[in-house]
């Protein structure tokens, strides 16, 4: 009874709202010509259905690493995740091993392992691969979460420094410039600084920097729609300038907008190492493929040479960004072909 | 020109404003001066005097509307003041100590790079449509998606350590500078190989297909000429706005390399700053870094209109 009551948490029906909306969002997108087009376009192309099961298994671990439950009162919440290696019998060791090993390395007098370990453990003694899997939750929610915040900041403030120009546009274009003269790197530090660490603040800090991008694009966008015939003709009609906005203009930037935070949003996963590395980055405790790397530093100068940790968090990560890079190129092709990239 | 640069110059005054308005307003937002007193007094209880003392040196106890007034004159006159941390040393000094090595590393992977980037991109041009110019192109994707970090760990690990080509860190004056700051620029320019490439290349592509083109190669000129002369010319309005919006990732790269490959830069005081939470550094080096990426914006502009004719200034 318990287990089902610590089932029902918010942060267990995020990840459930968050996928429902994502799949209401594609059936809705699949009615309309556009999309069901580029729909077809993408089946067409092997290498973008490839990358988007493969950024479906990373998505579907991850999702398997957010729902956690207690199974009494007094101990933490497990995630499944977690569940399914306790259940491997996945267990931890003293120190470092290698892969498939049946001893410890780095240890005086090595001991006999517990159990099987197919990439090895790292230096506390948790099996690298469940540790590998566990980044898969924070690359996902770094990428998606700062998307999340960036859109509705870049659409706002581009849309209106777009359609109303004048003092609006000065306005906003005053901010950009302020927040893009600042290299996103020192911004990113500052912010960190402030906030300190965790996820979320990682998300804010990477969402504060992002927005400019998108919201000069946006802006741009806005700009053309604006003087066509189209907007001219629902002006006529007497539509408000909100409608406008949301119902004429808004439908005609969302191409541009999914390309760009398809293609933003490998570039947001790689972010997390940078600022991992920087001391700035998730709080140790929480997966992470930065904090892996990070570590690996001080591995690489000891010998025998611990190279399990560096080659299974960068491997994982590289994949990930990979098939996000080729999904986002084959999206844009088949969205918009004058846009391709040859 | 002259006016237009002028201009230029007095547009960056509100927006180097705007920067110190936003850091300050960050800072107030989050750390009370008390807390930062605490942490930076070296004294493991201080007493209440003590952080009196402490905020009046630092200038903490004044009314916010001055503080805002006196930092941002000191930040426009290059006045940094003292550092939050212990011994608060002085941050101009340090600066001063500093600038050089992060200047040499910064300038010198911005030109190697620019210079790699551009030949690259025209030899796949050249290639265009065959499985050479696939081949690469899917090769710029796949460095794309390695980490900045993996590229360092690995340029070490392979130059440093088991070539033994470079020595792995450190950072001497002088000429024996060069000797250090090798590998730094090498790792720079590998790790910003990809992203570049492939977009000159695109560039490349879109004056491909243009009118003067098809005149020159119709005249018989050969086409290696027409690529490296005619089109490079052309293609050199793009490429420049590109690399000018690299010079604040010019700073992303010194961060992590001076810090990593342990040499005593800009970068390097700024991850110490971050390590004893000063943000009174960090502030400084925010400045500096959005006034560096102001001249390099204005630059640009002038640049355009030294390279490409139609461009006029107003």
């Amino acid at each position: 009874m318990y287990v089902l009551k610590s089932l029902l948490t918010i942060s267990n029906a995020l990840p459930v709202l968050v996928a429902a909306t994502f799949i209401f969002a594609l059936t809705r997108m699949k009615k309309q010509p556009l999309w069901a087009e580029a729909f077809r376009r993408i089946g067409r192309n092997k290498l973008a259905i490839v990358s988007l099961v493969v950024i479906a298994i990373y998505a579907l671990i991850a999702l398997t690493d957010s729902f956690a439950w207690q199974d009494n009162k007094d101990k933490p919440p497990v995630s499944l995740l977690m569940r399914v290696f306790a259940a491997a019998h996945v267990q931890r060791e003293r120190t470092y091993s290698a892969p498939f090993a049946h001893y410890t390395t780095g240890e005086p007098h090595p001991h006999k392992l517990k159990g099987w370990h197919l990439l090895g453990t790292d230096g506390a003694g948790f099996d690298v691969l469940m540790q590998t899997l566990r980044g898969c939750h924070t690359a996902m929610i770094i990428g998606g979460f700062t998307s999340f915040l960036i859109t509705p900041l870049a659409l706002l403030f581009g849309m209106s420094a777009g359609y109303y120009g004048k003092l609006p546009d000065d306005i906003i274009q005053y901010i950009f410039t302020v927040v893009a003269s600042v290299p996103s790197i020192l911004l990113q530090i500052a912010l960190l600084l402030v906030l300190g660490p965790g996820v979320i603040n990682i998300c804010i800090a990477l969402g504060l920097t992002g927005w400019v991008g998108l919201c000069r694009l946006v802006r741009g966008e806005t700009l053309k729609h604006r003087d066509r015939e189209y907007v001219r003709a629902a002006k006529a009609l007497g539509a408000s300038n909100t409608r406008i906005l949301t119902r004429h203009i808004l439908p005609n930037l969302l191409p541009v907008v999914i390309i760009s935070i398809t293609l933003g949003f490998s570039g947001l996963v790689l972010s997390e190492t940078i600022l991992s590395y920087l001391g700035i980055g998730v709080p140790a405790g929480t997966g992470s493929w930065g904090n892996m790397i990070d570590g690996a530093r001080l591995e690489l100068a000891r010998d025998p040479v611990i190279w399990w940790n560096l080659t299974s968090a960068s491997m994982a990560l590289f994949i990930l960004v990979l098939a996000l890079n080729f999904f986002g190129d084959a999206l844009r092709d088949a969205i918009d072909p004058r846009l391709r990239s040859n | 020109m002259i006016g237009y640069i002028i201009r230029r110059v007095l547009y960056a005054v509100p927006i180097l404003i705007g920067v110190c308005l936003f850091t300050f307003v960050l800072f107030y937002l989050t750390t009370s001066p008390q807390d930062l007193a605490r942490r930076n007094l070296s004294a493991k209880n201080p007493t209440p005097q003590q952080i009196k003392d402490w905020e009046h040196t630092h200038g903490y106890d004044q009314p916010k509307w001055k503080q805002f007034v006196r930092t941002t004159e000191g930040l426009f006159l290059f006045r940094f003041g003292k550092s939050d941390g212990v011994g608060g040393q002085r941050i101009i000094t340090r600066i001063k100590q500093s600038w050089l090595p992060s200047f040499e590393i910064a300038s010198l992977s911005f030109i190697a790079s620019l210079l790699v980037n551009l030949t690259a991109a025209l030899v796949i041009a050249y290639f265009r449509g065959t499985y050479f110019d696939s081949a690469a192109t899917t090769l710029c994707v796949i460095m794309m998606s390695i980490t900045y970090l993996l590229y360092i760990i690995v340029g070490q690990y392979t130059l440093g350590r088991l070539m033994r080509i470079t020595p792995v860190g450190g950072y001497l004056p002088g000429w024996q500078s060069l000797h250090f700051i090798m590998l730094p620029v090498v790792v720079a320019v590998v790790a910003g190989f990809a992203s570049d490439t492939r977009l000159y290349r695109t560039f490349i592509l879109d004056e491909i297909n243009q009118d003067y083109v098809r005149t020159a190669r119709a005249k018989g000129i050969s086409e290696s000429r027409v690529l490296f002369i005619h089109v490079l010319k052309n293609a050199a309005v793009p490429v420049i706005t590109n690399t000018v919006s690299a010079i604040p990732g010019l700073f992303l790269g010194s961060v992590l390399l001076e810090n990593f490959f342990n040499i005593p830069g800009l970068g390097n005081y700024l991850v110490d700053a971050i390590n004893n939470q000063d943000f009174a550094v960090v502030r400084a080096n925010v400045f500096i870094g959005a006034l560096v990426t102001i001249i390099g914006f204005i630059m640009t502009d002038v640049g355009y209109a030294l390279a490409d004719p139609r461009v006029r200034l107003e």
